[in-house]
């Protein structure tokens, strides 16, 4: 190839950062060894001294892990203890490999590759299968939002390339991913000991028919992954060369900046116009993330490191208290109260921890309580700031969600933490938080509750059905909205079909996401509550705390819970919507009483076995008890 | 939302691998600069050093670079690597300073006699120690990269250092995203590595494209060498030829500079910055072969760095 080509390729070659994430026997550094000698990346003093190292620590093969693990102890002991950092091209692409090692101790050196990466990969030893480490994997490479994960199954020679094998493992990681979300995950079965699908195809596989993992690697399409649409330019410092010039310089965290642009400066809150973006190579027409840029305004402002410039209109919250997810990475246990520094974007401010609701159990998602976290432990948090900074979540934006945590008295850095959605944060912390503005309260009305009952001529109650999916909550439901209304009960029922589409549109289905649900369900009951009226809910509500948040907030004197109680064999056998049976088969990841857990209720005011009652039955059995109880009169 | 606006993804936002590098670097220097009190760049006047000054000079455009660039001076360096270092940062208007051990070259340290550990340790180590401990430095920013050697894979961008200026591997900082922790107690320091994430080839054709200038060591040219063992070395004043040794004139270039006893060249016939990117894309060693002092004990550049050396 001609000079000029050659030089042209590599000019226009992108980046690719990725990290790999393996347990100690899976052959992570065999993989990487192998995609560094197979795409020529290794340089022949560096083979040599791989196979006198080789040699001497009495390998029978030349051992390509070897040419990974760096430090002295990490060669004699045959792990590998810290992130390395790996560099390889193809004409396409660069590639920066952040070579993590697996093993659970470990995980705050997985975060930390992972922290950077457009790309995970996660190794899977064919002949172990899916292990909890694995699983880990998976979530930390979710958790940190790599937006693209190929979960890689290796050493597919030791099982003679079997892709019955291969599909089994394929399917149970499918269906644990399915509970994550991953933008972009794929499967490929490898041999990186062999060569297999690694850069070549080779003949062994033929059953496979997906792409390699290096021709994988160098299409994947990482452009879309940037924020190009909220302008964040954290001041980083401020260039006074002399008394002419003032320019703020930055990293563009997100969004792009033209001159002429309006623009805010955080916290101030003062407007001014970009003047110029100027550079060493002349003026730039616009900018845009990651580039490391200089911006002159038209007006003379005072603005300081640490604030960050916006469009109107579009500004992050600023705040003292975020909720976000926590990675602790040091020896010394987390502890609430005490005083840390907490480095965001470019400020450094003092916070303290508030809560830690619960920690992840990383292998297998479940939330526990905990006091405390421990070296490579992660959990929810609230956080408080002595001083407010201008955040995003971090699933809308890396650099303004994220920050680390420093130690005051060691100065080490003790955490890392993705901040949450504000939007769901203010709705999460129970019914018992504070409205987000101090000025709301509640305004007596000129009409009581005795009044609306006088005019309704019943009480009000909220009849809260709870039970698996297809345990028979709307066909009861509705029966008995009907029954009631018939009546002359004004009676409504709040289900899925009325508030998913409308109220609670946004929301999936995680655990995050069904707890929010059932709490704006509970609100907008008690709200019609308030107005005299029964309301009958039909949601799963798998959750008790959930269901304890419920009644909490419509209050213990209208809130009647109905455990529909229907065996879970019976509700398949039904699978009126055909759910149960996606959810075996993976398609649909977090499924109750399948995948996720159903927490039964402890003491119902009513427990409905309908495997043994008809629908007018058990309908009737709660009619019955709302006579009972006086909400509704007796009658004649 | 303007027309304009709409071509998001397109070849308007387009950002290539030296892009990102060079963003990443000149964000780097502006952190440190902004958080420490006071910052120097350790200057070798190699050509990592001149990619990093060049970084320096885009970083805080249209000022001048704000902290001295030092040079750590083991006089054993080739006569023109002092030339270039002279006249380039005269052209740039830096701040140079030299600093010299000069007790242990009073001594005559020299590694023939000394041998290269303790040579290296005196000239370079403990000479870079007391160079930032006079100076009062409490971040020293070195052109060392990942791709290098394979104990610098594992090396931090803020590479902390204790009060003796020692690295502890097993005791390092995470590093996540662009944050960087600059806590420090009283007497500890940092060394920062804005280049980590280049490679060899990442320097040499961002030398090409920014047309930075270099020591013209690098280009391939007939001079005077011995061959000893399996490197290249030239013959100057003070190299002693060995017994039955004997010099001959060869087509060869550097590939690296250090002290003129112990780098070697390699044969070439590079004439241009784009004859070596070509000759790169086909070269068979890792740069640092011609680095005699890198062989002299088992696992050494790792020896070297927990001991103080950058």
């Amino acid at each position: 190839m001609p000079i000029e080509e050659l030089l042209q390729q590599n000019r226009d070659a992108d980046l690719l950062r990725f990290t790999t994430a393996g347990s100690v026997d899976d052959g992570k550094s065999t993989l990487i060894g192998r995609l560094l000698s197979d795409s020529k990346c290794i340089y022949e003093d560096q083979l040599a001294a791989m196979e006198r190292d080789s040699k001497k620590l009495n390998r029978e093969e030349v051992d390509l892990a070897l040419l990974m693990d760096g430090l002295k102890s990490e060669r004699e002991q045959g792990i590998t203890i810290d992130v390395a950092y790996r560099y390889f091209s193809t004409p396409r692409r660069r590639f920066v490999i952040a070579d993590t090692p697996g093993h659970e101790q470990y995980t705050r050196n997985m975060v930390t590759g992972a922290s950077t990466a457009n790309l995970a990969i996660v190794l899977i030893d064919a002949r172990n299968g899916v292990l909890t480490q694995s699983k880990r994997h998976g979530f930390i490479a979710s958790l940190l939002g790599i937006p693209h994960v190929i979960v890689a199954v290796n050493k597919m020679d030791l099982v003679d390339y079997s892709e019955e094998v291969y599909e089994e493992i394929k399917e149970e990681y499918v269906n644990f991913m399915a509970k994550l979300d991953i933008r972009d995950l794929c499967y490929i079965p490898i041999s990186a000991l062999r060569g297999d699908n690694v850069v070549n195809p080779g003949d062994n596989m033929p059953w496979y028919k997906g792409a390699t993992l290096l021709s994988h690697l160098e299409s994947v399409y990482i452009a879309s992954d940037r924020n190009l649409i909220d302008l964040r330019f954290p001041v980083q410092y401020v260039n006074r060369p002399n008394l002419d010039f003032r320019g703020y310089c930055g990293t563009v965290a997100s969004g792009v900046i033209r001159p002429g642009d309006q623009v805010v400066a955080m916290p101030s809150g003062q407007t001014s116009r970009v003047k110029s973006i100027v550079s060493f190579d002349g003026d730039k027409e616009y900018a845009f993330p990651p580039e490391s840029v200089t911006l002159c305004l038209e007006d003379e402002r005072d603005i300081s490191r640490g604030d960050m410039l916006c469009h109107p209109g579009n500004v992050p919250h600023m705040t003292r208290e975020v909720e976000a997810m926590l990675v602790w990475m040091s020896e010394t246990p987390f502890s609430l109260n005490k005083p840390y520094f907490i480095k965001h974007t470019t400020n450094t401010v003092r916070g303290s921890f508030k809560e830690l609701s619960y920690r992840v159990n990383p292998n297998n998602l479940h939330r526990e309580d905990a006091d405390s976290l421990d070296l490579n432990e992660i959990g929810r948090v609230s956080l408080e700031l002595f001083r407010p900074i201008m955040c995003d979540a971090y699933s809308r934006n890396h650099s303004t969600g994220s920050f680390v945590v420093i130690d005051l008295m060691s100065n080490s850095t003790v955490a890392a933490g993705m901040i949450i959605d504000r939007e769901h944060a203010r709705g999460v912390p129970e019914e018992s938080a504070e409205p987000v503005s101090k000025n709301i309260h509640r305004e007596a009305g000129l009409v009581s509750a005795s009044d609306r009952e006088r005019l309704l001529g019943h009480k009000p109650a909220t009849i809260w059905l709870t039970g698996l999916s297809g345990s028979g909550k709307s066909t009861i439901g509705k029966d008995l909205e009907k029954r009631l209304v018939d009546e002359g009960v004004a009676c409504y029922i709040l289900d899925g079909d009325n508030v998913r589409h409308g109220l609670n549109r946004e929301l999936g289905f995680s655990a995050q996401d069904r707890k929010e649900n059932i709490r704006r369900i509970a609100e907008v009951a008690r709200l019609f509550n308030e107005a005299g009226l029964v309301v009958v809910t039909a949601f799963i509500s798998p959750y008790r705390d959930d269901r304890e948040a419920a009644r909490r907030i419509i209050g213990e004197d209208h809130f009647v819970e109905v455990f529909v109680d229907t065996p879970i064999e019976l509700c398949e056998q039904r699978d009126p919507k055909g759910l149960y049976k996606r959810a075996r088969s993976g398609e649909i990841g977090e499924f109750t009483g399948v995948t996720a857990p159903y927490e039964e209720p402890k003491e119902p005011q009513l427990r409905l076995p309908t495997g043994d009652l008809t629908v007018d039955a058990a309908t009737e059995e709660i009619v019955a008890y709302l006579r009972q109880q006086g909400v509704i009169p007796q009658i004649g | 939302m303007c027309a304009e606006e709409k071509k998001t993804d397109g070849e308007a936002y387009k950002i290539t691998n030296l892009e990102i590098l060079e963003a990443e670097s000149i964000q780097i220097m502006r952190e440190v600069v902004a958080e420490f009190e006071r910052p120097v760049m350790l200057y070798s006047v190699g050509k990592d050093s001149s990619v990093m000054v060049h970084l320096a000079r885009k970083a805080f455009h249209p000022g001048k670079i704000p902290f001295p660039l030092l040079h750590v001076d083991t006089s054993y360096k080739f006569p023109e690597m002092y030339a270039f270092r002279d006249q380039y940062t005269k052209d740039i208007g830096a701040d140079l300073r030299v600093h010299r051990n000069e007790e242990a070259i009073a001594a005559g340290a020299n590694p023939w006699d000394w041998g290269t550990v303790k040579c290296c340790g005196a000239l370079k180590t403990q000479a870079l120690l007391t160079a930032l401990k006079e100076g009062g430095y409490d971040a020293a920013f070195g052109g060392a990269r990942r791709d290098e050697e394979k104990s610098r894979a594992k090396e931090r961008i803020y590479s902390f250092r204790d009060a003796h200026g020692q690295w502890d591997p097993k005791n390092q900082r995470p590093e996540l995203w662009d944050l960087y922790n600059s806590r420090m107690n009283q007497g500890e320091s940092i060394r920062v590595f804005p280049i980590s994430n280049w490679t060899e080839l990442d320097v040499w054709h961002y030398i090409h494209l920014e047309k930075i200038p270099v020591v013209p060591m690098y280009f391939a040219r007939e001079q005077e060498m011995v061959t000893r063992g399996k490197h290249l070395i030239p013959v100057g004043a003070k190299t002693r030829l060995l017994p039955g040794e004997t010099s001959e004139m060869i087509m060869c270039r550097f590939r690296t500079l250090g002290c003129y006893p112990c780098t070697g060249a390699i044969r070439s016939n590079a004439l241009t910055v784009p004859d070596i990117i070509e000759e790169m894309m086909v070269v068979r060693d890792s740069e640092r072969i011609t680095r005699i002092i890198d062989f002299d004990q088992d696992s050494s550049m790792e020896t070297k760095k927990r001991e103080g050396y950058f």
